[in-house]
């Protein structure tokens, strides 16, 4: 029988502008605490560790070596990194759980974008022989699908106004976001987008806790079980793409069993408000699915940790009773090039 | 709160790639005014080529010219170019599917505004001066209302392909060392060296990062190590490092300063290199408005002891 793994516990940092008054350990390493204090485990107690971050948002090789040093990692642990968000390192650490060698993990990521220049920095992660050396940005990027959806139909920009319009209103009961409340939607940046549809640049980290079984029940009252994790990539050519649609998407749903039964609540990983279309459409979420109820990437987008809070958002929600089955969604790349999807649920109540 | 320390920070990388066989052709043909496809096996032709067919995974190899001109199959306007885009002046980014290709191309399309600019459009290469066999080569696109060009039959074999390129990259970013190493440069400045304890296992790590990497909490207690200490081990470099005037051979060490339970490096001067040992105590030499020692040089005393340094090692 398949081991049911759960997330227990977790904590994230106040995402700000900058944080320049503090190094990513010193960024990090509270939300580390927290999120143990909060099963009351040690870094001793835990049976994997995994993180999610990357070097060229802050211009500072190994930096997950030095922010190991706010996790403790003496005796030496059963440890891990991916350069990618946290949600991909949850991935792993989900696997690591599932063979039964531990049953425990941590999991955290962490972003400084602040030292940087996030859009032309971001421009690194793409093909290095056909696109890197036209520095085509993320919002660029962003922009050529959003286009794409107006041409189709899909969408319009007072349409991409709403969609962030709602999210940072939701944003307000999240006292952990950047950008809370009415945000002018303000000038094209790269038109069609305006700078209401793009995230906010920030700092940030998140961390969370995962155990198997019985163990999830002795740290947690009302465990978020993963009851699905996949997750799959579209071709890295964009322009051998339809823009408009996100079967890397639809098909990690389908394989962590999204669509066996109808979700209550949705936290998309979509930076740019044109991609909440897409992925509501490839996601099949209705109207009546609350979607980013934390506010979403749209009121704060710390990099590499943005995709991990939206599952420590959708399951801090199930161990409130506040949800009872969630979809969670993280995107890596440019135009949602690889998508996962979590399915969580609560115990019936 | 006293402001926070700042330094740029430039972070640059010429990354040599090599080509397979498909993007070598494709990139040699830019270089000589032709753009080759890739059919794969289900008859579609990709444009740029990959050397892998993205749905079946099969080595692709069947090279087909196609058209240097093309319609829009979506479209950006970018009125503020960054640095390193193809243009400097305002533009649009556009997907290009290229006649006879079934797939689309990202570039530049040089157009005097967003009004002039729609999905559909047609458009042509605007080929760059000086070309080398990068994408590059093509400078822009441009608005075109002739007919599709007609390619003529080519075979994808050239005289000297390129076999590489050569990416370059430069980031530029504003470093800020946090909280425990901004009191610890700021000690230095003062010509003091100054560590941080940590509160549970009582470990004086110099330079303090802030967190123990044992105990994972916060070190927050400062404590003036040194200014002497002890070399605990040694390398003597014998290849000139670029940018550094010191001649070699010289001596780095790791020296424990007296009361840090970390060693930090630094070279060693004045002893010739060849005596440099293991437990040769030392001490700083500070020249004027430099942010740390320069060197540090014997003290004179005698040798430590091994064992009052065995664990830092």
């Amino acid at each position: 029988m398949t081991r049911q793994i759960a997330v227990v516990a977790f904590a994230q940092s106040d995402h700000r502008r900058t944080t320049d008054e503090l190094s990513e350990v010193e960024m990090l390493m509270p939300v580390l605490h927290e999120v143990l204090a909060r099963t009351g485990l040690r870094t001793a107690d835990i049976g994997f560790t995994c993180s999610g971050s990357s070097d060229y948002l802050a211009g500072r090789a190994f930096s997950f070596t030095m922010t190991l040093d706010g996790v403790g990692a003496w005796p030496p642990i059963s440890e891990s990194h991916v350069e990618m968000d946290g949600a991909f390192a949850l991935y792993e650490a989900w696997s690591k759980l599932l063979t039964g060698d531990a049953d425990t993990a941590l999991v955290y990521a962490y972003g400084k974008s602040s030292p940087g220049s996030l859009r032309d920095v971001l421009t690194r992660q793409l093909d290095p022989y056909y696109l890197a050396p036209l520095w085509p940005d993320s919002v660029a990027l962003a922009a050529l699908q959003a286009q794409a959806l107006i041409d189709a139909g899909d969408t319009d920009e007072p349409a991409l106004a709403a969609i962030g319009a709602r999210s940072r209103a939701a944003a307000t009961a999240n006292p952990h976001a950047q950008l809370r409340g009415p945000v002018p939607q303000g000038d094209h940046l790269v038109r069609p987008l305006r700078t209401g549809d793009c995230p906010p640049i920030g700092d940030g980290a998140a961390a969370v806790i995962l155990a198997a079984g019985d163990r999830a029940r002795q740290l947690c009252a009302r465990p978020a079980w993963i009851r699905g994790l996949d997750h799959r990539i579209e071709p890295h050519s964009l322009g051998a793409r339809d823009l408009t649609d996100s079967p890397s998407a639809r098909l990690a749903a389908e394989q962590a069993g999204a669509f066996e039964r109808p979700v209550d609540t949705a936290e998309l990983h979509a930076p740019f408000s044109s991609q909440e279309v897409v992925l509501r459409k490839a996601l099949r979420l209705g109207e009546e699915v609350v979607v980013n109820p934390s506010g979403g990437a749209l009121a704060a987008n710390p990099v590499m940790a943005a995709g991990l809070i939206r599952i420590g958002e959708a399951a801090a929600r199930i161990h409130r009773g506040a949800c009872d089955r969630a979809l969670a969604h993280a995107t890596s790349g440019p135009c949602l090039q690889q998508n996962l999807v979590a399915v969580l649920e609560g115990d019936p109540r | 709160m006293p402001d926070v320390r700042k330094a740029p920070l430039v972070v640059e990388f010429p990354f040599t790639r090599s080509l397979g066989p498909v993007q070598r052709a494709f990139l040699t043909g830019l270089r000589e005014r032709v753009v080759l496809g890739v059919r794969t096996t289900a008859g579609r032709v990709l444009v740029p080529p990959a050397e892998y067919d993205p749905d079946t995974a099969e080595e692709l190899h069947d090279l087909v010219p196609v058209a240097a001109t093309g319609t829009v199959t979506t479209w950006a306007w970018n009125h503020a170019p960054r640095p390193g885009q193809p243009l400097t002046g305002p533009f649009a980014w556009a997907l290009v599917r290229l006649d006879g290709a079934d797939t689309a191309l990202l570039g530049a399309l040089d157009a005097p505004g967003p009004d002039a600019v729609r999905t559909g459009m047609r458009v042509r290469v605007r080929w760059a001066t000086e070309r080398t066999g990068a994408i590059t080569d093509i400078a822009c696109f441009e608005p075109y209302d002739g007919p599709p060009e007609q390619p003529a039959p080519h075979t994808g074999e050239f005289e000297n392909p390129v076999t590489g390129i050569v990416a370059h990259a430069r980031l530029d970013y504003t470093y800020t060392p946090g909280r425990a190493q901004s009191d610890h440069l700021d000690a230095l400045a003062e010509r003091k060296v100054v560590g941080e304890r940590c509160p549970r296992c009582h470990k004086v790590y110099v330079p303090p990062r802030g967190a123990c990497p044992t105990c994972g909490i916060a070190t927050t207690e400062h404590v003036e190590v040194g200014p002497r200490g002890t070399v605990t081990t040694f390398c003597v470099v014998n290849i000139k490092a670029r940018n550094l005037d010191i001649d070699v051979p010289y001596v780095y060490a790791h020296i424990a300063l007296d009361g840090a339970d970390l060693a930090l490096h630094a070279r060693i001067g004045g002893i010739p290199y060849d005596r440099v040992r293991m437990g040769l105590r030392v001490e700083p030499v500070w020249t004027e408005g430099a942010p740390h020692p320069d060197h540090y040089r014997p003290t004179g005393e005698p040798d430590a002891d091994y064992d009052t340094y065995k664990e830092l090692l």
